[in-house]
């Protein structure tokens, strides 16, 4: 049995540089990994998935209703892929969403963050990672900043994920990069315990 | 020997570095593209890598560089095999000296496509050996040993990844990279190399004497293999197979395909020692035709009888279910899913400030009783705009549109088409359509990249695919040695212009070409361009929405007013647009 991570977002919100990262993580520890993702035509602004297994050693592709945790960059996209969660799979997401151009220009209702909120159930982290990865030292640094926030739920040491991150992210925001990981994971960890 | 982990793409470019590949073509395609992206992105490469203008152009250079007596690899997506297959079919006549091998990424659900067809079915049809990796270790390690294997037969390999593990990841065991030593060397033989009916009668019986022993080869190989273990089985292949082994019951026996053609007589061997069996593949029954060849008392579950789909991509879910339905026993059992939220959709759309919708706004304003046939590339997004009505294959826009005109169609014809797109297969077309009479305007959407496969040179860029800067290519020189006589060039972001060269063209007869020139948004933004975004001055914003039909994801409604979000990259298009002038540069505070 694999250890089955869903992360959901926009196109160009750094799903795949996630996945890298736990990728690089398994591979320093020796665990066998699969991951699928979403290339070419749907990277324009659409709905982007990867998918990565934690201890697979057959297919890439995730059973819907069967996911450990999903991490999603997105409000909105942690709703529309909600259903790949197992009952009682771990929920972290990013508390905005941006409104798809469908609203706009074909009047699509659109929900409001509490109604998203309300759909995800009553367990979740939601985490203003916009607000972190600023302090952090860039708005680039979300995707990090929630895997930071999940990296307790993983089957992976902290300081491989550290590793991986070394050697995953361009060299010049590395340290920028660590930065957000141990701020995400405060933050994610403080959201937990709360009641 | 070293443990990463890889894209399929990757993986499958490192096995070509560790066969000493001396030339790699193709044409981008997803999925397979990343290939040769990876391969001509190598610094102080041994081997030569290329960017071809078409599928069919990569495979006859491909081809002549095994004819000198290296190892060379083309690459394209299953459909590009179908410009490919004319070359395809004689070279397996002719046969190879230096490995050759043809890799064809097949799209099962066509996540990205335009069919669902199967490669598999042209390796049986030109008799050449085919190889359908089921993991992206099995992808690396048969890439790498294809090219022996086309050595050892004389033949173009045929190796046929799927998006799964094209586009999947895994850790992957990498070996040493190895650097060539040939030479390139053709030595005449035109009992081999000219396919006159003379020669090309010998040829063909060379080609069909050597399928036994290749058949033989594979089992040997261990690409096709079993292990028996009860009185019911799967017989699987290509990425299928690792979902078959993710589920499949501890006490059922499994033959694994991994090799084209196959041994009936050692698949029979295996078949008829059971009383079940179900044959999992994603499209085509190819494995499935053999196994109902050799089935003796078993009984076959599979797409003959149903239960398998022939369209499609599987999953461990689906072939849980297939498993189940065939009395054969899975290890899982999955519960239904919650269905899906209903949320407003978010769909691949055309970028913020992309000139292909300021193009098309500007067609649908002057053609508006017009039939718009397309093509392949971002462009197709244009039919959320209304302006795409067929689209087929590569280069068809032009065809289509002409032989609408020969058919007599009264109303205005309007065809587009990419820059990457006209230089593969639209000249001829173009060429066609102006010496036969068509009356239709023909508008080039010129970005000078091949954008939507992830940015490949072409020869518009004015660089080759390892950074050689070369002339571009004139496109409207091309145009006019095809013979079109109305050929006017204009920056499409300047809708003024652009909407008055279409009035032009609508008002004169023949084939006119318009050219709508501008870069790609995203190769600007990785120039490093910076443009001053536009914004709305809400005291004169009416809440007309004709910015926002407009389409842009930068712009969005609230409370009845537009606003232009931050993902506006300063095209300032929606400021000719808006009709009271409320849209303008931003003004810092």
């Amino acid at each position: 049995m694999s250890f089955d991570v869903m992360i959901v977002g926009v196109g160009g919100q750094g799903t795949i540089l996630t996945s890298n990262i736990i990728g690089e993580a398994c591979v320093l520890e020796g665990i066998p990994v699969r991951g699928a993702e979403t290339h070419g035509m749907a990277q324009r602004g659409g709905s982007v998935e990867s998918q990565i297994r934690i201890g697979q050693e057959y297919g890439p592709l995730i059973v819907p209703g069967t996911a450990d945790l999903l991490l999603s960059f997105d409000l909105m996209e942690a709703v529309r892929a909600f259903h790949w969660l197992k009952k009682g799979g771990k929920i972290f997401t990013s508390k905005d969403f941006i409104t798809p151009t469908s609203v706009f220009s074909q009047d699509f209702p659109a929900p409001d963050e509490s109604m998203l909120l309300g759909m995800l159930g009553l367990d979740y982290v939601a985490l203003d990672t916009l607000c972190i990865a600023e302090q952090a030292g860039s708005t680039l640094t979300q995707n990090v900043v929630l895997l930071g926030a999940a990296s307790p739920s993983l089957p992976l040491s902290g300081d491989s994920l550290r590793e991986a991150i070394r050697k995953t992210v361009p060299q010049k925001t590395i340290d920028m990069n660590l930065k957000a990981f141990e701020m995400g994971r405060e933050a994610g960890s403080s959201q937990i315990s709360a009641p | 020997m070293a443990v990463h982990y890889l894209l399929g793409n990757e993986a499958i470019a490192h096995g070509c570095r560790e066969a000493a590949v001396d030339v790699a073509c193709g044409y981008p395609g997803t999925p397979s593209s990343e290939v040769i992206d990876s391969l001509r992105m190598v610094p102080d490469r041994a081997y030569a890598a290329e960017w071809s203008v078409n599928e069919k152009v990569a495979f006859e250079e491909a081809l002549a560089a095994s004819w000198c007596g290296l190892r060379s690899i083309c690459t394209m997506k299953h459909v590009g095999l179908n410009v490919a297959a004319d070359p395809l079919m004689t070279s397996a006549y002719t046969g190879t000296k230096g490995g050759f091998v043809i890799l064809s990424a097949d799209d099962p659900y066509a996540h990205s496509s335009q069919n669902e067809q199967d490669s598999r079915c042209y390796a049986r049809f030109a008799r050449i050996p085919c190889l359908d990796p089921s993991t992206l270790q099995e992808a690396h390690d048969m890439v790498r040993d294809a090219f022996s294997l086309s050595e050892e037969f004389s033949l173009p390999v045929l190796f046929r990844p799927t998006t799964r593990i094209c586009h999947s990841k895994s850790d992957v065991t990498l070996g040493d990279i190895r650097v060539s030593d040939r030479t390139a060397l053709f030595e005449k033989d035109p009992r081999q190399y000219v396919v006159i009916p003379a020669h090309t009668r010998i040829l063909h019986k060379k080609l069909n004497q050597k399928q036994q022993n290749l058949k033989k080869r594979l089992v040997e190989a261990g690409y096709n293999r079993f292990e028996i273990k009860g009185k019911t089985a799967v017989v699987c292949g290509g990425v299928a197979a690792s979902y078959v082994r993710e589920v499949i019951g501890k006490d059922v026996s499994l033959a694994i395909i991994g090799a084209y053609p196959i041994d009936e007589e050692w698949l029979g061997s295996f078949v008829r020692q059971h009383e079940r069996v179900l044959v999992v593949e994603e499209l085509a029954p190819v494995i499935e035709d053999i196994v109902l060849q050799v089935q003796g008392q078993a009984r076959i579950f599979g797409k003959n009888s149903g239960h398998v789909p022939y369209e499609g991509e599987l999953s461990p879910e689906r072939v849980a279910t297939y498993l189940t339905a065939a009395g054969i026993p899975a290890s899982v059992h999955y519960e239904k899913p919650s269905e899906p939220a209903a949320l407003p959709p978010r769909s691949p759309i055309l970028c913020a400030g992309c000139m292909h919708r300021t193009t098309m706004y500007a067609l649908k304003k002057v053609f508006r009783d017009g039939i718009f046939p397309s093509d392949i590339g971002c462009y197709t997004l244009g039919l959320q705009l209304g302006v795409v009505d067929t689209t087929i294959c590569m280069g068809a826009s032009i065809t289509i549109a002409s032989g609408m005109s020969l058919a007599g169609e009264k109303r205005d014809i309007v065809c587009t088409i990419g820059d990457s797109t006209f230089l593969h297969t639209g000249i001829q077309g173009l060429m066609n359509a102006v010496y036969n009479g068509a009356n239709i305007t023909v508008v080039i959407l010129d970005n000078r990249i091949t954008a939507m496969t992830g940015h490949q040179p072409n020869p518009t860029t004015g660089q080759t695919a390892t950074g050689v800067q070369v002339p571009a290519v004139s496109l409207e020189a091309v145009c006019r040695a095809c013979g079109a006589t109305f050929v006017e060039t204009a920056d499409p972001n300047d809708l003024v212009t652009v909407t008055a060269l279409l009035k032009e063209a609508k008002s004169r007869p023949g084939v006119k070409v318009i050219i709508a020139r501008r870069a790609c948004v995203i190769s600007e933004r990785r120039a490093k361009v910076v443009r001053v975004r536009f914004a709305v001055n809400h005291d004169l914003c009416i809440g007309c929405k004709a910015c926002v039909k407009f389409g842009c994801p930068a712009i969005e409604l609230h409370n009845g007013l537009a606003l232009i979000t931050d993902l506006c990259s300063g095209c300032g298009v929606c400021a000719q647009i808006c009709p009271v002038g409320a849209i303008g540069r931003e003004v810092k505070e």
